[in-house]
């Protein structure tokens, strides 16, 4: 193939990805690297990539310390009911202290924040998110980026890490292909900060044509945190802890602000109130440590999302569908109708569009809602991602090894979905885990660790065989064939994908199964995945575009790998209404109050899985605080 | 679908080519105008449609559950700040103008150069702080929290949930 190979030689920060985290991670560099090189690949164009990139109308992840709101371990309990206790609260902790100093530098930037006027204070929506008119927020960090990196390339697809041949399991850059030259691109680097994205379209969405694209995470967000760092060989947590949202029906509009500040509610299609009356049953089920209604109600503690999802199928299983969201009497105030709309425009233009064609306006009819399919990311209610060391003054010795945000592999660095364990992150909190990952990887060169790393032509010459390899497997076998898309030699991308749709949704738990597996599917389900990683040696790129589409599908292929062992490994049923484990539909808290933690060898392929503790952070001397 | 290009408008400028996050705005080599080649991995987020000088961009809601005969209309400006949203319903009876402010201050004028910021001191390496802390976590006098500060500790296992 005669693509030119560009190489970028000596970098010491290498961003691979630049949404939140990476635009983050890029920005914070500079301060603490001055004189170091600071690169940023991102396979779309950074002012409008990631999932921000068509905007936000909240961040959901403001603490307000300075306005006396709420404190950093306030966030951790949040997250922690939330996810049913799986989360790192390390890191959580870390996070929650350090965002308010992102969120005040946003608005000096000139991110328009609202303002409660009476207060002062930022205009809140809930507890931990304020409205912000955030159409150019991807824009603005994206200008930061741009200020601190020497080099941003754009369009630049990362496929692979580089690993170093002097020292065993330490990274040495990445490579990858730009999407419109084809050029091989190589980055040496002292280290890397994988800051890509979290999964959609892994499982067979509900759509079945054009609206496929209309996903509730960006189509874009192809698992490549996930692929890039299992190929490395990184341990992995918490890959089984997909989450399935209740959303506007086909658009997947946001539903925050119109529970949080429009005050809208939900109802079944009789028009009745039923989320109350699963909740003894679930009691039950999960335990009255994660589900106490009584309590609940006396003390506002907030119902975990994945529970009042199962309220939600439930009662649609039950027949009594379309559960819809009361909007009527909220939208006969003009001004919040206006804030209704603003919602969409700012973040989910979609959903406008489809109001729009079906004639629904909000004000004199209850639009529908619905249950999506999973999806498989870090930074929503939902904590998949790498296994990466806390910050010294916070972690326990199991959760600590040196660098802040360090995978497993040295010298490897996550931020937004690559961090596992890290729900309730979103904008803010992963663009200050990238901030944080970007200080610890200047510490680690500063340090001395990087040093000696040697990267041999083969390695370089091996990677650009591989990426290529779809283009030369087209080339070779498509003239076996008149015309068409049938060919016994390989498949496409598009085909690939939709195997992989198709064996996730059935066997690990998607909509068309009501979120139910087992272990016997479980493990079909894995052998189906082994077949296509075959096939997908032979998957088949007509373009450099198709190329594109073909390493999103590996990244994929890979990242549903995780989630199916993640899956097997924890039997229990610990998020009713993100996924059931038929065989053990019970919260197990005896066995399973652990992080699951998988490594795959990337020599072998074979995964292996192992719990790790599950900390909390309690109040040191609860008796002298209650005195 | 999601975008779609007007014949007349567009002038194969390649703006949307160079923003859309999706790579699926692309130039028809035989008419040498932009369109949608893969409009199911189209998140309708209208980067394109925002960036395209000629307002030649518009989107048909996805074809398996959006009726035709809408509009969402967008017209963005850095100058001013502002971003102007038109929506028309199917059956005509609404018809909303709607507008948000996109930024509070001159485009990119108020982002640090962090490479002109004084290096920071060894204390500050050594410490958990990060750019413009503490002072921008609360804009008070006080140090980042940790766990002391905060009278907490970890303990493992489901009796500390």
């Amino acid at each position: 193939m005669a693509y030119k190979t560009v190489v970028e030689d000596g970098i010491d920060v290498l961003v691979c990805g630049a949404g939140l985290g990476g635009t983050g991670a890029a920005f914070e560099a500079r301060y603490w690297g001055k004189d170091k090189k600071i690169v940023i690949a991102e396979k779309a164009n950074i002012d409008r990539s990631g999932a921000v990139a068509q905007g936000l109308y909240a961040i959901n992840c403001y603490m307000g310390t300075r306005f006396g709101e709420n404190n950093p371990e306030d966030h951790v309990r949040y997250a922690r009911i939330d996810l049913m206790g799986m989360v790192r609260e390390d890191l959580l902790f870390d996070m929650a202290r350090h965002v308010d100093s992102a969120v005040h530098q946003f608005e000096e930037w000139g991110l328009p924040l609202m303002r409660n006027p009476k207060t002062g204070a930022y205009q809140r929506e809930g507890r931990w998110q304020i409205m912000i008119h955030g159409e150019s927020y991807k824009p603005i960090v994206a200008e930061a980026a741009k200020k601190s990196a020497d080099k941003v390339f754009n369009r630049v697809c990362v496929t692979h890490l580089l690993m170093d041949e002097s020292k065993e399991n330490r990274v040495a850059g990445a490579v990858g292909f730009n999407v419109r030259t084809g050029d091989y691109h190589v980055f040496k680097s002292k280290t890397v900060v994988v800051a890509a994205g979290g999964a959609s379209n892994i499982f067979k969405p509900r759509s079945v044509g054009e609206g496929a694209g209309r996903v509730w995470y960006a189509p874009w967000s192809s698992g490549s945190a996930y692929g890039l760092m299992i190929g490395a060989g990184a341990k992995m947590t918490q890959m089984e802890n997909r989450i399935v949202l209740a959303r506007f029906k086909d658009g997947y509009g946001p539903v925050g602000a119109y529970f949080l500040h429009l005050k809208t509610y939900t109802q079944n299609g009789l028009g009745e109130e039923y989320e109350s009356k699963w909740f003894p049953a679930l009691e039950e089920m999960v335990g009255k440590r994660y589900l106490d209604v009584e309590a609940s109600h006396r003390t506002h503690r907030p119902i975990p999302t994945c529970l009042r999802n199962h309220a939600f199928i439930n009662e649609v299983n039950a027949g009594r569908g379309p559960i819809h969201m009361v909007t009527m009497e909220a939208f006969q105030d003009p001004h919040l109708e206006e804030i209704g709309w603003h919602n969409f425009l700012g973040m989910t233009v979609g959903q406008a569009v489809l109001w729009a064609a079906t004639d629904v306006d909000p004000k004199y009819e209850n639009p529908e809602l619905t249950t999506s399919e999973p999806y498989v990311m870090g930074s929503h209610a939902t904590g998949c991602g790498a296994w990466c060391s806390g910050p010294e003054d916070l972690s326990p010795p199991e959760y600590f090894w040196g660098y802040n945000r360090m995978t497993t592999v040295e010298g490897l660095f996550g931020a937004g979905d690559a961090v596992g364990g890290t729900p309730h992150a979103f904008s803010s909190g992963s663009f200050t885990e990238g901030r944080l990952a970007a200080k610890a990887a200047c510490k680690y060169i500063d340090d001395g660790k990087a040093a000696g790393i040697r990267v041999s032509d083969e390695q370089i010459n091996r990677r650009k065989e591989e990426i290529y390899k779809p283009m030369e497997h087209y080339k070779i076998y498509r003239n076996e064939i008149t015309a068409g898309s049938v060919n016994p030699n390989y498949i496409n991308p598009r085909q690939g994908l939709d195997r992989l749709q198709k064996l996730m949704d059935e066997y690990c738990g998607g909509v068309t199964v009501s979120y139910m597996t087992n272990e016997k599917l479980l493990h079909i389900g894995l052998k189906k995945l082994k077949t296509l990683e075959e096939d997908l040696e032979k998957v088949a790129a007509e373009n450099v575009h198709e190329l594109l589409r073909a390493w999103e599908l590996k990244h994929r292929h890979l990242t549903s790998e995780a989630v199916m062992h993640h899956t097997l490994f924890r039997k229990e049923t610990r998020w009713p209404g993100y996924y059931y484990r038929g065989d053990a539909m019970k919260v197990d808290d005896e066995n399973w109050h652990v992080l699951t933690v998988s490594r795959r060898d990337p020599k072998t392929g074979e995964y292996t899985m192992e719990k790790a503790p599950c900390y909390h952070l309690i109040d040191d001397k609860p008796e002298a605080k209650a005195a | 679908m999601p975008t779609f290009v007007y014949m007349t408008r567009c002038d194969g400028c390649g703006q949307c080519v160079d923003i859309c996050p999706s790579d699926i705005m692309h130039i028809d080599p035989k008419v040498r105008r932009a369109y949608n080649i893969e409009p199911n991995m189209c998140w309708e987020c209208y980067s394109c449609v925002k960036a395209c000088p000629h307002n030649a961009i518009d989107v048909r809601g996805y074809a398996d559950f959006s009726p035709l005969g809408h509009s969402v209309r967008v017209r963005r400006d850095e100058e001013k700040g502002v971003i102007a949203w038109r929506i028309i319903f199917r059956n005509g009876e609404k018809d909303m103008n709607l507008l948000a402010p996109i930024t509070t201050k001159p485009w990119g004028k108020h982002i640090p150069q962090l490479a002109d910021q004084p290096a920071p001191s060894k204390e500050m390496r050594d410490s958990q702080l990060l750019f413009n802390e503490p002072k921008y976590i609360r804009f008070d006098e006080g140090a980042l929290n940790t766990l002391k500060s905060n009278g907490l500790k970890m303990v493992s296992g489901a009796e500390g949930y």
